[in-house]
């Protein structure tokens, strides 16, 4: 069966939107969430295992504390109740992947409940309102061999790595967000992407969604505009990036759409998104839904954190993202614009981080954002991932304001920095780069440019003072940009017009 | 000397004295395995050299001067339910035939570090499901009393090697009953602890929240020796308590019961109990009121839910824990031709390895857990669970202990019960309330019923973490009848090789 898309426009006139998001959130910490096996991602498959993280008969989970820290910071983060007492539950279906056929999780009891987050979207403010946040373990992965769509269909045989198996996840999910309109696709975007500040900010994960530290299942549903009472919904598993949540919200819209415009039910399935073509296809329905046999995990006692260490976890927790945002705005007088720019560039912790190391903050701001971001873009790297560090970016700005550099020279220095050349200081040595502040030095250069360029000589005598600048050019030309341009410029219409 | 008929203190003082090395003691009992197991069957596993090896070290320890426990040099027969590294692990299924777990159970570790000597792994009930050691896929134990009797269960194994002195000590684990009942319908002392008062690490699980290792020995002392031995804290095990063991030895010792108030419990006795099952316990009461108790009766109304909550309860712990045993990582695998997927060999696999008994457990905790069916079964079976703790509760504010008959009746017929699977499970009605409440209960013999000349077992039940009661209990009740008997019960039984001759 095709069906056919409602392009999104028009699907937004006939139906109204309603998400829901859940999103899987791998904790950093050092040991897995019932072993003492580390964590670290990439190991050789099948080296970060023991018994209990294999499930081998007898062995037992021991619950990690620094888990439950993290997922406490994150329900706080997130506005949340944490519970006083609370358990862990047997989530039973059987596959290969999940060493004991059941995994640890929470049911009926999460640990963190009732919480919101605010995003923003052009300038509006959404509170998205979250249902739960919860513990769990994380499952083996398969690696289907064989196929030529890397699925279990058509593979020729399977493997797995257990290196996953008890890594600690947090699940968290929203409560329906309605009332987005056609804003519901960058809403859904606005939301995973302040969530992953968030958690990024708490550092409790490294929240990187192309490693899969960080997933969402996007759940859409469709109502006719007016209506209240809510479509059936379709859930796109794992989407793993930000932009693709953004995109599969909307296409789920427009093939709804065309699936209730042509009279016909929604079923309520989960889907795959496909990065290639934008769309998603269907996986397992659940009209047959699993039947997952929740009860209490009897191997672990109940989870009852003292109020004293919530509290104490409230009271250190570092500065939040939209707390920061506020402040940063505020302090660097940016507009709304400006500062989602830095944001969107990845910039905010470098350019604080520079300005806290002494230098002022619209250099900081112009040297992160034009030429490093470029510089960035071109060699297709993350900002962070520059060999420029806030301190050079700092000796620069203060070689500038002290009138040894001008810009021009600076972006040599960082040229040279980012070559490896060294410290700016040693890359100022090294390529001889100063400013020709030497007045007979300069008058020498001014007299040849002048003897060189005599129609242009000709027009400032006759008072076209403007058509300096190109004298000026061939000045800092012939001293490879090392003269001061302001003094240049002086000195010629001194000695054409004086 | 034979070491064969000594209880397992003696043996240790003779190891301590340097009287007998842990060799002898070790080369003896393996003697008296070949004699006599041909009959028995309680072992599954026995590797001489392997035995001989750790008696070796034992006795290298024991030279080099290494403080050793108060057991050191004593062998055990281990349960096959706990892992061991240096045997197979297979609680008498099919499923996990031949299979060496990569690590010890806590027990394991820590009778080993106490110089004890594991002669091999007893036969039981496939995962400790049952009462008889009739449902283990590699054949039925016989009771060293009359061979044509069960050995009781899920612990039969190890209740037949200990009655038959092939062995002085066993470990076992307690479900509903596991080690009680199997002490009581061969002569011996078996104690549940305290849920949590002994490490499941390493216990293939049958139902997490009920499962209790605990000891079996000939004498209420032994049992106290080696539960101190194996018992306490375990951070590998959260449901394990961090508080001090209950001074188990001591009380052993002590073994009076003056001025100590006793409760019978109503509700046990009556129709469907032998009637030389009640006669020796009537006795063995009055004989505590003879001693100095005072003896009251005590009416626990919810005990008679506690068999029907016990089926929910554990069917459902058990069907999510045996859903590991899919033949993917270890164990078992049945159909992997290449041409099936990995659901097909799991299904097969399971159908093939588990024995009727456990997938009628499966089935019925899959079904108890479902949705929709929840509330009414696991939900309720929960909530008669609380009132069956309040009823101890309430009982332990009137009483020090509780006491009532161990099973309903002696050791019946092998083969008797095995198709009714109802009657099997009333052996274990007197037990359960006590897994379900997690409080400690003690089995201590207190004669031979007089239709069948079969031993009988006192279960003295005490509060949580008061473990220390059931063994002053049990320990005078043994002192006192053994001058009566002129000596221990298990005197009274055939003697096996001349039997086997
Ligand atoms: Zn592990």
């Amino acid at each position: 069966m095709t069906t056919t898309l409602v392009p999104y426009d028009e699907a937004l006139t006939r139906y109204e939107p309603v998400l829901g998001i859940e999103t899987h959130i791998e904790l950093g910490t050092k040991s897995k969430m019932f072993c003492g096996c580390s964590t670290e991602f990439g190991a050789p498959p099948n080296t970060q295992v023991c018994p209990v993280c294999l499930g081998l008969p007898g062995s037992l989970p021991v619950t990690n504390q620094a888990a439950i820290e993290g997922i406490i910071k994150i329900g706080l983060a997130l506005n949340c109740s944490i519970v006083e007492w609370c358990r862990f539950a047997r989530k039973n279906y059987f596959y290969p992947d999940m060493p004991k056929n059941f995994q640890i999780s929470q049911y009926d009891e999460p640990l963190c409940v009732d919480g919101h987050l605010d995003v923003e979207v052009d300038g509006e403010t959404y509170r998205i309102e979250i249902e739960r946040v919860h513990m769990e373990e994380d499952t083996g992965k398969s690696l289907h061999v064989g196929g030529a769509t890397g699925r279990i269909q058509g593979a020729d045989h399977s493997l797995v790595d257990y290196n996953r198996a008890g890594i600690p996840l947090v699940e968290i999910v929203t409560k329906p967000i309605v009332a987005t309109g056609d804003k519901a696709p960058l809403v859904a975007r606005a939301y995973a992407t302040e969530l992953r500040e968030l958690v990024r900010a708490l550092g409790v994960s490294d929240v990187r969604m192309e490693q899969g530290s960080m997933r969402c299942d996007v759940n859409v549903s469709l109502m006719p505009a007016g209506s209240s009472v809510w479509g059936t919904r379709s859930e796109t598993k794992n989407v793993n990036s930000l932009r693709s949540v953004e995109r599969s919200v909307r296409h789920e819209i427009e093939r709804q759409a065309g699936v209730l415009d042509a009279g016909e039910r929604v079923i309520q399935e989960t889907r795959h998104f496909h990065e290639d073509t934008g769309t998603t296809t269907s996986g397992r329905s659940k009209e047959e839904a699993q039947d997952y046999r929740y009860f209490p995990e009897p191997d672990l006692v109940p989870m009852a954190p003292p109020r004293e260490w919530v509290d104490e976890l409230l009271t250190d927790r570092p500065e939040l993202p939209a707390a920061r945002r506020a402040r940063v705005r505020a302090e660097w007088s940016l507009s709304d614009k400006e500062l989602q720019d830095i944001v969107n560039a990845g910039a905010l912790d470098l350019i604080e981080e520079t300005v806290r190391a002494g230098a002022e903050a619209s250099a900081a701001r112009k040297w992160w954002m034009n030429e490093l971001s470029r510089r960035a873009t071109e060699q297709g790297v993350e900002l962070t991932e520059l060999p420029v560090t806030p301190a050079d970016v700092v000796r620069v700005s203060a070689l500038v304001a002290e009138g040894a550099l001008n810009d021009k020279l600076a972006r040599q220095v960082f040229d040279g920095v980012l070559a490896g050349e060294g410290t700016p200081d040693e890359v100022v040595e090294k390529r001889g780069l100063k400013i020709v502040s030497d007045e007979g030095e300069l008058s020498t250069v001014i007299d040849e440019v002048i003897a060189g360029n005599p129609d242009i000589a000709e027009k400032i005598r006759g008072g076209k003072v403007a058509a300096a600048g190109a004298l000026v050019g061939a000045v800092m030309k012939a001293t490879r940009g090392q003269a001061d341009a302001g003094r240049a410029r002086e000195l010629i219409i001194q000695k054409l017009t004086g | 000397m034979s070491t064969i008929k000594k209880t397992a203190a003696e043996l240790a003082e003779l190891f301590a004295s340097g009287e007998a090395s842990a060799e002898e003691i070790a080369r003896e009992h393996l003697g008296r395995i070949r004699a006599v197991d041909g009959d028995v069957k309680a072992f599954l596993h026995v590797d001489e050299d392997n035995v001989l090896a750790q008696a070796q070290a034992v006795d290298a320890r024991r030279a080099a001067g290494e403080r050793l426990g108060p057991l050191a040099g004593v062998p055990i027969a281990h349960k096959d339910v706990f892992t061991t590294k240096d045997m197979p692990t297979t609680c008498s299924s099919k499923i996990l035939e031949g299979w060496q777990p990569p690590y010890d159970a806590t027990i394991t570790a820590r009778l080993r570090e106490a110089g004890l000597v594991i002669l091999g792994k007893t036969n039981m009930d496939e995962f400790a499901m049952g009462s008889s050691t009739e449902n283990s896929a590699f054949g039925p134990t016989h009771n060293p009393w009359d061979l044509t009797k069960i050995p009781g269960g899920s612990s039969g194994g190890s209740s037949a090697a200990v009655a038959s002195y092939q062995a002085p000590l066993a470990t076992g684990t307690d479900t509903g009953g596991s080690i009680r009942q199997p002490a009581a319908v061969t002569g011996l002392v078996g104690m549940k602890p305290t849920y949590g008062g002994s490490s499941r690490y390493g216990v293939v699980a049958f139902a997490s929240s009920l499962d209790t290792p605990g000891p079996m020995a000939r004498t209420v002392l032994d049992a106290a020796l080696l539960h101190e031995a194996f018992s306490g804290h375990d951070p590998m095990d959260s449901t394990s308590i961090d508080r001090p063991v209950p001074p188990v030895v001591e009380a052993a010792r002590r073994a009076d019961v003056e001025g100590l108030r006793i409760g019978v419990v109503k509700e046990f006795g009556g129709d469907g109990y032998q009637p030389g099952v009640l006669a020796r316990f009537r006795e063995a009461v009055e004989l505590l009121e003879s001693l100095g108790a005072k003896v009251v009766e005590v009416s626990c109304p919810h005990f008679g839910h506690a068999l029907p909550a016990y089926y929910l309860i554990a069917p459902s712990e058990c069907s999510s824990n045996l859903a590991r045993f899919d033949a993917m990582r270890y164990g078992l695998r049945v159909g992997d031709d290449g041409t099936r997927s990995a659901e097909e060999v799991m299904a097969l696999t399971r159908a093939e390895g588990f024995g009727p008994e456990v997938k009628r457990r499966i089935m019925l905790g899959t079904y108890a857990l479902s949705s929709g069916y929840y509330d009414a079964y696991y939900g309720k079976a929960q909530q008669v669970r609380t009132l069956i703790a309040r009823d101890f509760d309430a009982a332990f504010e009137q009483v020090d202990v509780l006491v009532s008959p161990t099973t309903p009746t002696t050791a019946f017929p092998i083969g008797e019960r095995a198709d009714d699977p109802m009657a099997m499970y009333l052996a274990d009605l007197c037990t359960i309330p006590s897994n379900l409440a997690g409080n400690a209960a003690i089995s201590v013999p207190c004669g031979l019923a007089d239709e069948d000349r079969l031993p009988v077992g006192l279960q003295v039940m005490a509060p949580v973490l008061a473990d220390d009661r059931t063994y002053r209990v049990a320990a005078a009740v043994e002192r006192a009848l053994q001058d009566r008997w002129g000596g221990p019960l298990l005197a009274q039984a055939p003697d096996l090789t001349e039997a086997v001759k």
